[in-house]
């Protein structure tokens, strides 16, 4: 038996993500965010979280995905990771699950290239269900933004 | 005793002696023949010991207590100042410091400082340079005039022939606990036993003193004793509730200058006291046979010791941490209160309105009080340079007067704990690059010396820092081939740059003069470092210079960091809001009054042409362009002499806005320099005026 570890479980893009529990502050559901100028398009702008000016991320950008206009069910993750406060934009966040990290696998071959970087590993949950983990110092690594901006451009 | 309590007392006193320690030093440095910087040194070492031993920091206490055996010796000008004794004293305070650091960290403050000690103590014993041993004892016969001695002729004729007569005389402090409760039966016990193994010849404070408790922690005695001193020491100790007791054996050198009245032809002329003679090595000790002295010292001291406690006692310490616990509150309070007048104007009751308007009264007052008590002299970071500028000129041999001015300006906290950095890199430039070694400045025509200048002063709403020096200047051919080289601009562009664009080259990232990375910089880090530090800050730098005469570094901060007043403008639907203190003015321009000059958009203002920029185009806004409007709302701008107009959309209000940071994800971008909260929760965001002039 490894560890056991909670999981927020968030959906993107029709698939599941999930980030351990002591990574994020909260859960919000969407603010008035306001644009920032001259910052990658991922980066939607910055929100008011009771008094603290936080940037938000659109995690559907920030993979590559096509980007969707916000629903009833989006939500902002507030995550906190190497000394950055930051909020991922997600299309719903509705669960909060136990796994074991001896069923955490390191991410399948087909999922090359540079997202696999992103990935800590995929989660086996009941018969049928992955959970993609976030590697979050990855998501928020600012030298490596950089880098896919130049792939992107 | 809890001393946990007084630990940050003891930590923020003990800063400021060093403080204060470090000044006078150097301040005796320039002026070696004033004693009276001496005496200030003196008893700040004093005071900083006393303060060590009670909170049972030893090798503080002990090395602060050789440090002082020196400066005892030069303020009875037995020992004249030369460059090896500033250079071990300042070694001395380095150490208190390192120390010192220590405690703030957690620390138990020790350190092996036995090197230092032995340094201090051949000072102490003359031994270190044979010419200056002459010139105390020189020295020497005025100087024990000027001193008042403990033991009255007699008895120091009493001591000296049992001396002669080779009978062992001890010169012994005892110290008792600080938790005593009956300090006189205790000195009674210590009486008691040294009657019984010799005579007391004196005492000080006297017997009757002594026994009424008319005395601090601490007394000396002078006996002439049967047993040897290690007997002595630890039969006093025996007794209980004794902290220590420091006996010297005393010889007729020792007697004289421990107290002991010049005594016609028998007066010996020796720069040795009895401290020297003193057995332990005095890493041990807490308080030694020094105290005899110390405590005429303390005595002098009292009286204006009472004056600055009633100076004191007007102020109070407050930690910064709560003090920034109220700038927050009162940030959140500012929001509010701008909300406030928000739906005061639109729900129009007049009661309301005028609660509202006395609120916003009574809250800019608060305000302005806030703020004060966040602003703090940058003295706090100058006084360091002095001492830096010392050391550096002596690393690289050349002769350089640190003069500052304007230190009393005040600064806010939160500004100045950033800006040391900066400086210090600067300021090590100017050293290292600027001021040329003595024979090219001779070979220059100029003095040997160089100068450079740490000027700050206010302006308006900002502080201005110069650091300005005598040296040999930016060398622009230089400077332009190296940018070239290291590909900051192109060859072509560097025959359309003027000479204060090349001055600024030197700002720009990867870019070094220095031909060999010395000691002092070029550690790989350039002045683009200060630069985006004082960005960062909100400030900017700029530089001038004049081949061979020197450079000027002129670095303009914000006056806070926390709550601006600030223009807050419309680009459709998004706003934003410019600082203030860089608005000119405001007013509008019809489109036909806007010119293109070599492809760039013109004005006229007030007599002269000034450029025109769209903010919108600069902050690529998707919900306005003012290409379809025929007259524009206009915020003329200013950095330095340029003038700039910039076009926005519409104006909202002036306001005072509370500066937030964009975070550590989002850092260094252009044109905005931060945001802030509108009273609507909405967050705007700061535009940065300096990046709008080019």
């Amino acid at each position: 038996m490894g560890e056991e570890m909670k999981v927020i479980v968030f959906g993107l893009a029709d698939e599941e993500y999930g980030i351990e529990v002591d990574k994020v502050r909260t859960i919000e559901r969407m603010l008035p965010i306001t644009r920032v100028p001259k910052t990658p398009a991922f980066i939607k702008g910055v929100i008011n979280l009771r008094g603290v000016v936080l940037p938000v991320i659109d995690l559907r950008g920030r993979f590559g995905l096509s980007e969707s206009e916000p629903t009833e069910n989006s939500r902002i993750i507030i995550v906190a990771a190497n000394d950055l406060e930051v909020g991922f934009i997600v299309d719903a966040a509705n669960d909060v699950i136990d796994i074991d990290s001896d069923n955490i696998d390191s991410p399948p071959e087909v999922v090359g290239g540079i997202k696999a970087k992103y990935l800590r590993g995929v989660a086996k949950i009941g018969d049928n269900r992955l959970l993609i983990m976030l590697n979050l110092s990855e998501v928020l690594n600012k030298n490596e933004i950089i880098q896919l901006e130049q792939l992107e451009g | 005793m809890d001393m946990n309590a007084y630990l940050s007392m003891f930590i923020d006193e003990s800063n400021d002696h060093l403080q204060s320690l470090n000044e006078n030093l150097l301040r005796l440095e320039s002026e070696p023949e004033d004693l009276s910087i001496v005496q200030v040194i003196f008893r700040s070492a004093h005071t900083l010991k006393g303060m060590s031993a009670t909170m049972g920091f030893e090798d503080l206490a002990s090395l602060t207590h050789e440090m002082e055996n020196v400066l005892d010796l030069v303020r009875n000008e037995k020992l004249k100042m030369d460059n090896f004794i500033f250079d071990t004293l300042f070694k001395g305070l380095d150490a208190l410091e390192s120390m010192v650091q220590d405690i703030i960290g957690g620390g138990t403050g020790r350190a092996d400082v036995s090197a230092i000690v032995a340094l201090l103590q051949s000072i102490f014993k003359g031994e270190y340079k044979n010419e200056s041993a002459s010139a105390a004892s020189a020295a020497s016969a005025d100087g024990s005039s000027g001193s008042e001695g403990i033991l009255d002729e007699f008895q120091s004729s009493v001591l000296l022939q049992s001396i002669e007569a080779g009978h062992s005389v001890f010169h012994t402090v005892v110290t008792i606990r600080e938790d005593c409760m009956l300090k006189a039966a205790r000195a009674y016990m210590v009486f008691d036993f040294l009657e019984r193994s010799g005579e007391v010849v004196k005492s000080q404070p006297s017997v009757q003193d002594i026994e009424q408790e008319k005395f601090e922690r601490s007394f000396t005695v002078f006996t002439i004793s049967s047993i040897n001193q290690e007997e002595l020491k630890n039969g006093i100790e025996s007794v209980s509730e004794i902290e220590s007791a420091v006996v010297t054996q005393l010889d007729s050198e020792s007697l004289f200058q421990l107290g002991g009245r010049p005594t016609g032809a028998s007066s010996p002329a020796g720069t040795q006291s009895a401290a020297s003679a003193a057995p332990a090595p005095a890493a041990a000790a807490s308080s030694d046979a020094k105290a005899a002295k110390a405590q005429t010292a303390a005595a002098s001291a009292a009286p204006s010791g009472q004056g600055g406690s009633a100076a004191l006692s007007r102020t109070i310490r407050v930690d910064i941490e709560r003090l920034d616990a109220l700038m927050n509150l009162f940030s959140e309070l500012l929001i509010d209160r701008v909300r406030l007048e928000q739906l005061a104007s639109e729900i129009r009751r007049t009661e309301l309105s005028e609660t509202v308007e006395h609120m916003s009264r009574v809250s800019g007052d608060l305000q302005n009080i806030v703020l004060k008590l966040r602003m703090v002299p940058v003295e706090s970071v100058f006084n360091r340079f002095p001492r830096m500028v010392r050391d550096l000129a002596k690393s690289l041999d050349k002769k350089i007067d640190l003069v500052i001015t304007g230190a009393e300006t005040e600064l806010d906290r939160t500004v100045i704990d950033e800006i040391g950095d900066p400086l210090v890199h600067l300021l090590r430039n100017s050293l290292d690059h600027g001021v040329e070694p003595i024979p090219d400045r001779i070979a220059a025509g100029k003095e040997e010396t160089g100068t450079v200048h740490l000027r700050a002063f206010h302006s308006g709403n900002h502080v201005f820092i110069e650091i300005e020096d005598d040296g040999r200047g930016i060398n622009k051919e230089k400077v332009t081939q190296i940018a070239i080289k290291n590909g900051v601009i192109t060859a072509d562009e560097a025959t359309r740059l003027t000479d204060n664009e090349i001055n600024m080259l030197i700002f720009a990232a990867g870019f070094s003069t220095a031909d060999k990375i010395s000691d002092i910089s070029g550690r790989g880090v350039g002045l683009d470092v200060v630069k985006t530090k004082i960005s960062s800050l909100g400030g900017h730098v700029t530089v001038e210079s004049v081949e061979g005469k020197g450079s000027k570094f002129s670095i303009q901060l914000p006056l806070t960091l926390s709550i601006i007043s600030a223009m807050l403008v419309k680009l459709g639907t998004e706003k934003y809001a410019i600082p203030l203190s860089s608005i000119v003015e405001t007013g509008m321009v019809r489109r036909e009054h806007i010119r293109k000059i070599h492809g760039n958009l013109m004005m006229e203002f007030r007599g002269s042409v000034i450029p025109i920029v769209s903010l919108s185009q600069v902050l690529q806004s998707p919900s306005y362009s003012e290409a379809d409007e025929a007259e524009t709302e206009i915020v003329v701008i200013r950095k330095g002499e340029k003038l700039v107009a910039v076009m926005v959309d519409e104006f909202i209000s002036q306001s005072d806005i509370v500066l937030k940071s964009l975070g550590k994800y989002l850092t260094n971008i252009e044109t905005i320099s931060g945001a802030t909260i509108l009273g609507d929760g909405q967050v705007a965001l700061i535009i940065d005026p300096n990046a709008l002039i080019k």
